[in-house]
């Protein structure tokens, strides 16, 4: 049974998900791994503006392979969520309602996610062609010279999720 | 002796770089089918399900299989009796690479410095692996790694009292600290012996080796099926939410060591394991 979920989310439509519910998002996702994370920080660090409004933005740890010709986006799974733990407890807290990516997150950014009830999806990794039927458009709205790794403003629709931590802490990682 | 325009390697490794990144080898498939219909968790089945349907798309609209195209490693079998010619080796396989990630919308996923960062722009340089073997041929063999499972990696210096047991103690913990992030369910490679980089270069080889086969020391091929039921018994599962399916493949490569060591390495694929070989 897949939950059909609209961008922009609310924490009301947030709190009604569990870990585990397969959900199919519809709506505006903002691309940013590594570098992004990086950069946006260190920005906001100096007191400017993320590339994009923060509050209830969904942001997709993606790196796409580049657009064929007729395609608005490559191939587009998640790429692996540890390595933005450093970045994602302050994102929150000013305001990021959802994080897509894959595996395991760590203590704090669980406190963040409770703290500010949000949720974080896992893309299934690898299924990235599969994942790019779901990319009607995509446009690079910042740091263009990081390749892959700009950020970008994608519009999805129907794009196959699963909860894996909730805006309670469960955590679909932990299940022992 | 033979000569071998080193153009005709960059040609094979355009080719290569985007026919490995949009179709795996019969055994991975077949592997993966063989363990979904073995699959007794719902959701993990389900996640099976959907990593088949992704092979299929990929392959029917040539896109890749995985946004992550690699770092494109590159295994050079070099006939002692051929004279290469026409220029720079390690450039003709450069080439090959930058064409068949540039003309093939392959994602340029080197930086030019570790620490600095900075895109090169094209996903060169490739990491080019040269042994010399017999005969008049040269083999190309090229694996896009992708870093997600790279990342999940790891290489022991074991003391040769660990024995046996520590060895696949060592193995086993490896695919459990990594959990959920590799994109399970993952290929194993395993290296023991040699030296440091040795092992772990033994460990990069046998993920290259077919999934349907085993070491041709019984002992070994016996401890690749011992730690293969091990690892899917950790209950990790497809993409780390639980199940029978945490690996579909482990393959051991071994070499002679000195007396005071016992090396190592495990080197993590995900189930999108590329690879292709020609010989020219």
């Amino acid at each position: 049974m897949e939950i059909k979920l609209s961008a922009p989310i609310t924490k009301e439509k947030l709190a009604a998900l569990k870990a585990g519910d397969r959900v199919l998002l519809t709506g505006t996702v903002y691309t940013a791994r590594d570098q992004a994370h990086k950069r946006i920080c260190e920005a906001l660090t100096r007191g400017e503006d993320a590339p994009f409004e923060l509050e209830g933005a969904i942001i997709y740890y993606v790196g796409p392979s580049p657009a064929p010709p007729g395609r608005p986006i490559g191939s587009a799974g998640p790429t692996t969520s540890y390595r933005m733990d450093p970045y994602a407890p302050a994102l929150l807290d000013l305001g990021q309602a959802a994080m897509i990516g894959k595996g395991p997150r760590n203590e704090e950014v669980k406190k963040a996610i409770v703290r500010n009830g949000a949720v974080y999806f896992a893309a299934i990794g690898g299924a990235a062609a599969l994942i790019s039927k779901s990319v009607k458009s995509a446009e690079v709205i910042a740091y263009d010279d990081l390749g892959a790794e700009a950020v970008r403003r994608l519009e999805v629709e129907d794009m196959p999720l699963i909860v894996a931590i909730d805006s309670r802490g469960c955590d679909l990682y932990e299940r022992d | 002796m033979r000569e071998l325009d080193v153009k005709e390697i960059t040609e094979a490794i355009a080719g290569l770089s985007k026919e490995t990144n949009v179709s795996l080898s019969e055994d991975v498939k077949s592997r993966i089918c063989m363990m979904r219909m073995k699959e007794t968790d719902e959701g993990a089945k389900s996640i099976l399900e959907t990593i088949e349907k992704n092979i299929k798309i990929a392959g029917e609209e040539d896109i890749p299989l995985c946004q992550d195209t690699g770092l494109a490693c590159v295994f050079l079998d070099i006939g002692q009796d051929v004279h290469l010619v026409g220029g720079s080796l390690k450039d003709a396989v450069n080439e090959g690479v930058r064409r068949g990630y540039t003309e093939g919308y392959l994602r340029k996923s080197v930086v030019t410095d570790p620490i600095r960062r900075g895109n090169t722009g094209d996903n060169t340089p490739a990491r080019i692996i040269y042994d010399i073997v017999p005969g008049d041929k040269v083999t190309i063999t090229f694996a896009p790694k992708g870093f997600g499972s790279e990342n999940m990696s790891r290489i022991a210096m074991l003391p040769p009292a660990a024995g046996e047991e520590g060895v696949k103690d060592f193995i086993v913990d490896a695919v459990r600290q990594a959990g959920g992030n590799p994109c399970p369910p993952v290929v194993v490679g395993v290296g023991i012996g040699s030296t440091f980089d040795g092992a772990a270069l033994m460990a990069k080889k046998a993920l290259l080796l077919p999934l349907d086969e085993h070491h041709e020391d019984p002992y070994y091929a016996a401890m690749e099926d011992e730690l293969l039921e091990r690892i899917n018994k950790l209950g990790v599962g497809p993409q780390g939410f639980g199940g029978d399916t945490t690996a579909i493949g482990l393959r051991i490569n071994t070499a002679p060591t000195h007396i005071a060591g016992m090396p190592v390495a495990v080197n993590i694929n995900c189930h999108v394991a590329r690879h292709k070989s020609v010989t020219l």
